[in-house]
């Protein structure tokens, strides 16, 4: 056969091969450039900054924190979640229920808002220190909630939930006769524990501790506010950049994201060549529990368990009412007042971090849904040249801390040289919605593609080969296919954009300042009352858009009775 | 268990266990009727015995009470064991009766490679690795699988999972043996070979074995005796023969093998099995017949294919029909017969060629016959 002198057609057609082109294009400025703009400006002295980072003691006791923090959030995580994961699906008794709902509350708090609720709680001028002063009539405050260990508790307290709902996806889908012949086998409780029960879980696990260890990593909200005169790289990064010393700050930096990668390929190799289906009857059966010493001890406990999670949120709602100022030594602020919200409504400075959220992530929310969409789309539906690299480039900002993608955005989007590819965006409106794109990207383009892997792969072309265009096809088949995970990622993505703080801290300015940073500037006055007004905005601007979504989701459904893939 | 003998000579130093449930009665909450409603059952020491009911009888939970992952609400689970001791074990855990089961879906653990799986119960008991594994491939061995020792067990078949975990239940000498469907989930023709292999397990190792299946072929093939249970009613143990040719109920006459029902009453001299209007003798002694006439109760006739046969000679008193259809059944045919009465029986027909159709004249043909209660 003759080869045709035009080029040969890629695979999947040049429409997909041109989207394919601009997504990798896309990719590649907005997620590698700004950090290999990192790793190359910190090498910008040679190796000088290097060895400064190297011989800063203070740098190295931030290095030493983080990676102290990010394993003991792990083992804490793992200690609550794990325990409580067992109690919740395999047994019985009377609060189960409730505190099962109550289990994950802790997710459903914006970060910097939960960080806050603690300072309420255990600080030094906190409820609960006052209260244990008082009730065992101390002098001072019976502890000061600060340093390495306050951080750890923090992340324990917020992130068990990670480790709480894998492991009881794990067992829900364990099954359970495995347990009954390792009992029928003569193993005592301990044995068929160790060598049945957990062995099989350690996939759920696995993946619960990756992802408690990079948000350990990249957190930064906690340190702040509580580390004391204990350092990490993620405040250390900031302190340094504040400090003008940026090659320094770029090598925190390149440190930082390097540490998050080796971590994430070593617990991956854990994961890796653990690979059973548990082919079995997976009945969840839950037993009722035979001591009666526990059977005493456990609603109690368990009650004293739900108080101890939802106390976070009611503190927030309370000292949202308190009048600022009035509270200082009292357990309990002793005033309470509608002014906080009055001023947030009535004064349009203090209502401006509130547009400024809202507008910001609804521009970076839907930018994520279009092109994850798209990215889910090439990855999954097509066969085009570069799909892999793409798809790698979609997981990378998962991998990197977010202070490290801030710090990666202002250092390369400071100025407009388009030959560099550069345009100017510190300072602006703009490049805060960049931020929350690309740290979102992975989360939307994950959900987009589950759903779009559940679609029976024939069903697109069995619209084309009736007639439908690819642009038909895409919208009256793919779309439908993909909207439960468009829904889900995106609402996800809108969460974490209205709450976030972490870049936000690192790029803003006072005219686009989101909700976060207000509130820590409300703190840093010690107008609580106002940064507990702002918190509790936030929480239900959060449920609001989670609400919103399940209606949008549930109007959808009962529209159309899509069918999914196999039925 | 010392360390060092072979484990077949201990097995038949040791005496073989009897198991007997005493009155065993479950009720879940939310149901009226129990799901095993008073059963009481006896395994003798190396018997074999099948629970076969229809699912939902309450044979699976019959036999999880005897494992001990139920609890009866009422009767008891009394065990005797090797030593001749007899203890009552309704209360005890399932890890301290050192009974072996074998699960529906095998519940092999799948991270554990084929003679780790194998050599778990001994493990639990506290044996050093290098001899639970020689113990483990040994075991193997008498399944036919020792060269399948280092595999994943989802690299094997359906059939090798089963046989492995037949030899992980048998591997730990067990007092009692329980199995819960063994041939299941076997494609048919696995199952008669499997049959016949298990059977012969069963027996080489002496262990007394209590199992449960749906399928009566599979409890005929494996079973010394038989339990029959339906909607968590005992309604007879037994041999397969005396199942087959004394059924106590209609229940169990129709679920095993084939019969035909037709009205039959109790008269001074005997019963009569009647069709229309020709009353026929039942021959000799009539399994089931109730001991005086006098009593009203309704019966019928368990008529199998072999207690029928064809009438030549029209001066003897038959019954009329047409043949409707036949089947091949390995070395003869049976034929179905629909008589005037509207009723369907089984004849066999031997050396006797009728095409469908055709009028036939049908009797009795001497062979013993049950009757069961309407």
């Amino acid at each position: 056969m003759m080869r045709s002198a035009r080029l040969r057609r890629p695979p999947g057609g040049w429409a997909v091969a041109w989207t394919a082109f601009l997504l990798l294009a896309l990719l590649l400025w907005s997620v590698v450039y700004p950090n290999a703009a990192i790793i190359v400006g910190s090498f910008e002295r040679g190796l000088g900054d290097w060895r400064d980072f190297m011989a800063s003691p203070a740098d190295r006791d931030a290095l030493y924190g983080t990676v102290v923090v990010s394993i003991g959030s792990v083992i804490g995580a793992l200690l609550v979640g794990v325990p409580l994961a067992f109690l919740l699906t395999r047994t019985e008794f009377r609060g189960r229920r409730v505190l099962s709902g109550v289990a994950t509350l802790p997710a459903a708090l914006p970060p910097l808002v939960g960080v806050l609720a603690f300072l309420f709680l255990y600080g030094e001028s906190g409820v609960v220190t006052r209260v244990v002063q008082h009730v065992l009539g101390l002098k001072q405050a019976p502890w000061t909630f600060t340093g390495l260990s306050a951080v750890i508790f923090v992340h324990a307290y917020t992130m068990y939930v990670y480790v709480f709902l894998f492991v009881s996806a794990g067992l829900e889908r364990y099954d359970t006769t495995l347990d009954e012949a390792a009992a029928g086998l003569g193993a005592s409780r301990a044995l068929a524990l160790r060598r049945v029960t957990l062995p099989l879980l350690i996939p759920s696990l696995v993946g619960a501790m990756v992802l408690v260890f990079m948000s350990a990593l990249g957190s930064f909200s906690a340190p702040y506010i509580f580390g004391g005169g204990a350092r990490v790289l993620a405040t250390q990064i900031l302190v340094s950049k504040l400090n003008g010393a940026l090659g320094r700050a770029y090598v925190e930096t390149t440190v930082l994201a390097v540490t998050a990668v080796i971590a994430l390929l070593v617990l991956r190799r854990l994961q890796g060549s653990r690979r059973y289906s548990v082919a079995g009857k997976g009945r969840a059966t839950r037993s009722a529990l035979r001591s009666p010493v526990t059977r005493l001890l456990l609603p109690p406990l368990a009650i004293a368990l739900v108080v101890l999670l939802v106390l976070p949120h009611a503190m927030v709602i309370l000292v949202s009412f308190a009048r600022d100022g009035a509270w200082t030594t009292q357990v309990l602020p002793p005033e309470y007042t509608l002014d906080n919200y009055r001023r947030l409504a009535g004064e349009s400075s203090l209502w401006r971090p509130i547009t400024n959220s809202v507008s910001m992530s609804m521009i970076a929310t839907a930018a994520n849904a279009l092109v994850c969409f798209a990215i889910a789309y090439v990855v999954v539906l097509t066969r085009a040249p570069g799909k892999r690299a793409i798809a790698l480039l979609a997981q990378l900002p998962w991998a990197i801390p977010a202070t490290a993608i801030a710090l990666g955005l202002a250092a390369t989007f400071d100025r407009n040289e388009p030959a560099q590819l550069r345009v100017l965006l510190v300072g602006t409106f703009w490049i805060l919605p960049l931020a929350y794109f690309i740290r979102n990207i992975p989360l939307v383009t994950s959900a987009v593609e589950g759903s779009l892997r559940q679609m029976d792969p024939t069903l697109e072309d069995a619209a084309r080969g009736l007639g439908a265009s690819r642009w038909l096809a895409l919208r009256r088949v793919v779309l439908p296919a993909a909207r439960p995970g468009l829904v889900a990622g995106t609402m996800l993505a809108g969460v974490a954009a209205v709450g976030e703080f972490v870049a936000s801290v690192v790029l803003y300015t006072h005219a686009n300042r989101p909700i976060s940073v207000e509130i820590l500037s409300q703190i840093r006055n010690t107008a609580f009352g106002t940064a507990a007004a702002y918190s509790v905005l936030l929480i239900v601007l959060v449920l609001i858009i989670t609400v919103g979504a399940r209606w949008l989701e549930g109007r959808f459904i009962a529209g159309e009775g899509v069918p999914s893939a196999g039925q | 268990m010392s360390a060092g003998s072979p484990p077949a000579r201990e097995a038949a130093e040791r005496r073989a266990s009897a198991l007997v449930l005493e009155r065993v009665t479950r009720r879940y909450a939310g149901n009226a009727d129990p799901s095993v409603d008073a059963v009481s059952l006896s395994v003798a020491p190396g018997e074999l015995v099948a629970l076969v009911g229809a699912s939902g009888s309450g044979k699976t939970t019959t036999l999880r009470i005897a494992a001990g992952y139920e609890t009866p609400d009422a009767g008891r689970v009394v065990l005797t064991d090797e030593s001749g001791a007899t203890r009552d074990i309704t209360h005890e855990s399932p890890q301290r009766r050192g009974f072996g089961m074998v699960f529906q879906h095998y519940a092999l653990f799948p991270h554990m490679n084929v003679e780790s799986n194998v050599a778990f119960g001994l493990e639990a008991r506290g044996m050093r690795k290098r001899e639970r594994l020689e113990r483990a491939r040994e075991a193997l061995a008498g399944v036919g699988l020792a060269e399948k020792a280092s595999r994943q067990v989802q690299a094997l078949s359906g059939g090798e999972q089963q046989r492995v975990a037949l030899a992980r239940a048998l591997v730990i000498s067990p007092r009692v043996l329980l199995l819960d469907e063994p041939l299941s989930n076997l494609d048919p023709t696995l199952r008669q070979t499997m049959r016949d292999e298990l059977r012969a397990t069963l027996r080489r190792s002496g262990v007394t074995a209590l199992f449960v299946t749906h399928d009566q072929e599979d409890a005929f093939a494996i079973a010394d005796r038989i339990a029959m249970l339906s909607r968590g009613r005992l309604l007879q143990v037994g041999t397969p023969e005396e199942l087959y040719h004394a059924p106590a109920t209609r229940e169990v006459a129709e679920f095993v093998g084939r019969a035909s029902l037709l009205p039959a009453e109790q008269m001074s001299d005997g019963v009569w099995v009647t069709v229309g209007s020709v009353a026929l003798a039942a021959p000799g002694r009539v399994a089931g017949a109730p001991a005086d006439a006098g009593n009203a109760r309704e019966l019928v006739a368990v008529l199998r294919p072999e207690s029928l046969a064809f009438v030549d000679d029209d001066a003897q008193p038959a019954w009329e029909g047409r043949v409707a259809g036949r089947r091949f059944a390995g070395g003869h045919t049976v034929y179905q017969v629909r008589l005037e009465s509207g009723a369907t029986v089984e004849v066999m027909g031997n050396g006797f060629g009728a095409p469908e159709g055709a009028t036939v004249r049908v009797r009795l043909s001497g062979q013993p016959l049950a009757v069961v209660p309407a």
